[in-house]
């Protein structure tokens, strides 16, 4: 079995007087991508948070490459290597693509053979490259998300949802995107509710429910029983397409 | 990059009008005293050098960090404290070197320790400290009698250089005399004119970059791996010590220092979050903007009524209504419109036209 690079142990978090989650165990094996999936108010974002810290758990443990990281600052948990794409895409609307870069490169000079993979991903980013970012379109924006992260080598990309309201062809886009990456072992832990991209991309699969993982497996396994599908997520692979 | 570009750090005004405003404020106080000769405009000019300093190192911290300080103006007496007790004990230039070093060095660690307190208090709370800060200090201001003067100040002797018995040029130059007032004219502008260059490179530098972002969107920018707490408390150290500065220099114009002059919530409110506020926040040409409208409505303001009620004293009630004592009242009535018509500031309202 696949070495893990980040794992969750009955993680619990509240946000406010609600309890989101109760008790996650998730492991995310090195070079590989693995799908958070489950309906909405499963606890999908909660549980990416908790990783960042931006929410941090009550209780369980969180660790990242041996190290526990469930009590250590959110920026301390970046500096480990970790990229997160928000759901809401997170780019700084009032900087230009360029500079939304550099945040990200958290350096005065790109690496450049990275940046050319981000041109060769997203063209557009390079029409754009010294326009706010908040004048682009939303595809554009979440190009330039994932492109943040991708733009400094990083041991875990972490994405919340990256097609939710794209078009078709952007889609396309993201998914040769992640399949590149992939094919380079990256490690990626995907919040995904576009099935036809989940199975595209994914290794492996955890689905949630009420705060919980409820199912984990093989992304292959799953893609291949509707039975399973509506079992655990209430359609099947079929009816999402 | 152009050799303008490089000056402004790349930060050009992005508007024409806003442009021609600026090239009109820099032109008039680069001449001021050959353009409005005598006392009281050269007064005018040096208050107008020295609130821009004022006003841009407040829009660090408010416009860039989104951080509602009310102890700005305590870094700003500090400044002014530290030059009117050295020159009060010694009227040397290593005196006034001294005096800026001891209080850089007090405006660095307070500023630092207010920045800490922003990790545990937000918004409004955090905005309370500060002004429990700014109260504490004037208060020490008035009580420390022995070392600050107390209420009456204290007022001190400039090395010769800077008096107005001293005469760079024997002759009048363009029919103006160049004595120790010019002289300091001219330091406290080339001494603006440095640090506002200074603060534009700061914030259009990487470093004001994470600001920008963190202003935008704390969460992504701590998702990014940047501290919160080490860039706010870095943004604030330094407008501290740009305000400290900006206190230093009036000090030498007014030869003079006292809680009211450099301390008081009249220059916190009325000059320096009006002019960041009017100006724009966020764009440091905003505050420059506004300290030069502030500060020519304050001392001109009067006299324009004055005039204006002397032309309209034939016409019922509205020589009453504008009287020149009533000059408070319009000053803010002006603030009021400019605030209700352009609620992102002047340089905001401009752009947007640009």
């Amino acid at each position: 079995m696949t070495e893990a690079l980040l794992t969750l142990e009955a993680i619990a978090t509240d946000i406010g007087a609600y309890h989101i989650l109760h008790g996650v165990d998730l492991v995310v094996p090195r070079g590989e991508v693995t799908m958070l999936l489950g309906r909405n108010g499963a606890g999908k974002t909660t549980s990416l948070r908790s990783i960042m810290g931006l929410w941090p758990p009550h209780h369980g443990t969180i660790r990242f490459d041996g190290q526990a990281i469930e009590r250590l600052a959110t920026p301390e948990i970046a500096r480990l290597g970790i990229a997160y794409v928000p759901e809401n895409m997170g780019i700084f609307t009032q900087l230009t693509v360029q500079e939304n870069l550099k945040l990200a490169a958290h350096s005065a000079r790109f690496d450049e053979a990275r940046l050319d993979d981000v041109f060769r991903f997203f063209p557009i980013l390079k029409t754009k490259w010294t326009d706010r970012a908040g004048l682009m379109s939303g595809g554009q924006k979440q190009m330039l998300a994932v492109a943040r992260a991708i733009v400094e080598e990083r041991r875990l990309l972490i994405v919340d949802e990256p097609t939710k309201g794209l078009a078709p062809a952007v889609i396309d886009q993201l998914i040769e995107c992640f399949l590149e990456l992939k094919a380079r072992a990256t490690t990626i832990l995907l919040v995904e509710q576009n099935f036809h991209m989940a199975c595209s991309v994914g290794d492996s699969v955890a689905v949630m429910d009420n705060g919980r993982i409820i199912h984990s497996g093989s992304m292959a396994t799953l893609a291949a029983d509707a039975d399973l599908q509506t079992h655990l997520l209430g359609l099947s692979l079929a009816s999402h397409q | 990059m152009s050799p303008l570009d490089h000056i402004l750090s790349g930060d050009r005004p992005r508007s024409r009008i806003l442009a021609l405003l600026l090239i009109a404020a820099f032109v008039a106080l680069a001449f001021a005293p050959f353009l409005f000769p005598g006392t009281k405009a050269l007064g005018v000019a040096s208050r107008i050098c020295i609130f821009i300093v004022l006003a841009a190192s407040y829009d660090i911290v408010l416009g860039y960090t989104g951080i509602v300080s009310f102890a700005h103006a305590m870094f700003f007496g500090i400044g002014a404290y530290g030059v009117a007790i050295a020159l009060n004990w010694d009227t040397s230039w290593g005196a006034i070197a001294l005096g800026l070093l001891v209080a850089i060095i007090v405006s660095t660690l307070l500023a630092a320790a207010i920045g800490l307190l922003s990790l545990r208090l937000r918004a409004l709370f955090f905005s309370m400290v500060t002004l429990a800060f700014a109260s504490f200090a004037l208060i020490l201001a008035s009580q420390l009698r022995d070392i600050t003067g107390g209420e009456d100040g204290l007022t001190f002797s400039v090395p010769h250089l800077l008096t107005p018995a001293f005469r760079l040029l024997s002759q009048p130059f363009l029919g103006v005399r160049i004595d120790g007032r010019v002289v300091t004219y001219y330091l406290v502008f080339t001494t603006a004119t440095l640090l506002f260059l200074l603060m534009l490179r700061i914030v259009n530098s990487p470093f004001g970059r994470v600001l920008q972002a963190i202003r935008e969107n704390e969460f992504r920018a701590e998702a990014l791996g940047y501290s919160i707490l080490l860039h706010r408390t870095l943004a604030g150290v330094i407008g501290a010590v740009m305000a400290t500065l900006a206190g230093g220099m009036l000090a030498l114009v007014l030869r003079y220092n006292g809680p009211a002059a450099s301390m008081s919530f009249e220059i916190m409110v009325d000059g320096i979050l009006l002019m960041t506020v009017i100006g724009g926040m966020g764009t440091l040409y905003g505050p420059m903007l506004g300290a030069v409208l502030i500060v020519l409505a304050q001392y001109e303001l009067q006299p324009g009524l004055a005039a204006l009620s002397a032309l309209v004293q034939n016409v019922p009630v509205l020589p009453r209504l504008i009287n020149p004592d009533r000059w408070l009242l319009w000053l803010g009535v002006l603030f009021v419109v400019i605030v209700y018509f352009f609620p992102n500031g002047l340089v905001g309202r401009l752009r947007k036209r640009g």
